[in-house]
């Protein structure tokens, strides 16, 4: 019956956000802030798929690690948006394939 | 029945806004589609009976992430149509997408029964709330993740701090010390006024 939701829905569905996350990485790799933001969506997969198996069984450890995803997203985001406002005082542009200052 | 539609509808829309936030040209709407797709999780959570962790998503992502990006974005002073140039590397991410949905298709069709891993479902905790559940978990057994957590967040505030911290020379800041001591002899001079007369 395809109106139980069951835990099936909720793997697919973080399945495909977690795609959707490694496909935009590919898709934008001159944009360091949509980057970002792919990776924003891949935590958000994972924490999905951390929460409904909590939740099917019955266990809150899945919560409570889905609650430390939080937190490492929020300082990922933090540090990550640091890095580029940083770069971009230094050089001018986010373009990706023009940091290559590190090149030894 | 009704949670069924709500859980379709929500799914639908995170996806479809994932993937306007991908795709789309301008950071700034793919940021307004992030927050949006934030906000359907947040129901998706609600929907699953998690509901301490879908009202924290809203306030941590819409509340702090989404509005830091929607800053940076706006800070930064970008030329959209250069960075807009799709890369080759389209067809790799296809191909590696593709890789990562055939993987789990092959996992989906050898999927075990979800009766047979349901390990833990009648336990005592079921008459207290989501949210007492997880405060009484979470300042117990997961007492030193949750230190480890806020050290993480520490050491993220400090780290943003010290990358964008900038000195100018032209500012005049305030040097506590040099303020405080200073002392009336040095720093107040009297005068003896005299009064001329007036013709």
């Amino acid at each position: 019956m395809i109106f139980e939701i069951g835990i099936y829905h909720y793997t697919i569905l973080s399945a495909f956000l977690f795609f959707t996350g490694v496909f935009g990485i590919f898709l934008n790799r001159t944009n360091l802030i949509i980057i970002l933001m792919s990776l924003e969506l891949i935590l958000l997969s994972v924490s999905i798929n951390f929460i409904s198996f909590s939740v099917f069984l019955g266990d809150i450890t899945g919560q409570i690690f889905s609650l430390f995803i939080l937190t490492v997203a929020a300082g990922e985001a933090a540090i990550g948006l640091a890095i580029l406002v940083v770069y971009f005082r230094n050089s001018g542009n986010i373009n990706v394939n023009e940091i290559n200052k590190m090149r030894g | 029945m009704f949670a069924s539609i709500l859980f379709f509808i929500f799914s639908f829309l995170i996806l479809a806004s994932a993937l306007l936030v991908i795709t789309s040209k301008n950071p700034v709407n793919s940021v307004i589609f992030l927050i949006f797709s934030f906000f359907n999780a947040a129901g998706i959570f609600l929907i699953a009976g998690a509901e301490f962790l879908a009202l924290i998503m809203l306030i941590v992502y819409v509340g702090a992430v989404a509005v830091l990006f929607l800053f940076v974005v706006m800070m930064l002073d970008l030329n959209f149509e250069e960075l807009n140039k799709k890369t080759n590397f389209i067809k790799t991410g296809i191909i590696t997408a593709g890789i990562l949905i055939t993987e789990m298709l092959v996992l989906f069709v050898y999927y075990p029964d979800e009766q047979s891993f349901i390990i833990n479902k009648n336990n005592e905790l079921n008459s207290l709330t989501n949210t007492e559940i997880i405060g009484s978990k979470i300042y117990t057994e997961h007492f030193y993740h949750f230190q480890i957590a806020g050290l993480i967040l520490l050491v993220a505030m400090i780290g943003a701090i010290v990358l964008t911290l900038r000195h100018r020379d032209n500012v005049r800041r305030q040097d506590i010390s040099s303020q405080v001591s200073r002392d009336q002899e040095k720093n107040v001079e009297l005068k003896d006024i005299t009064f001329e007369e007036s013709e």
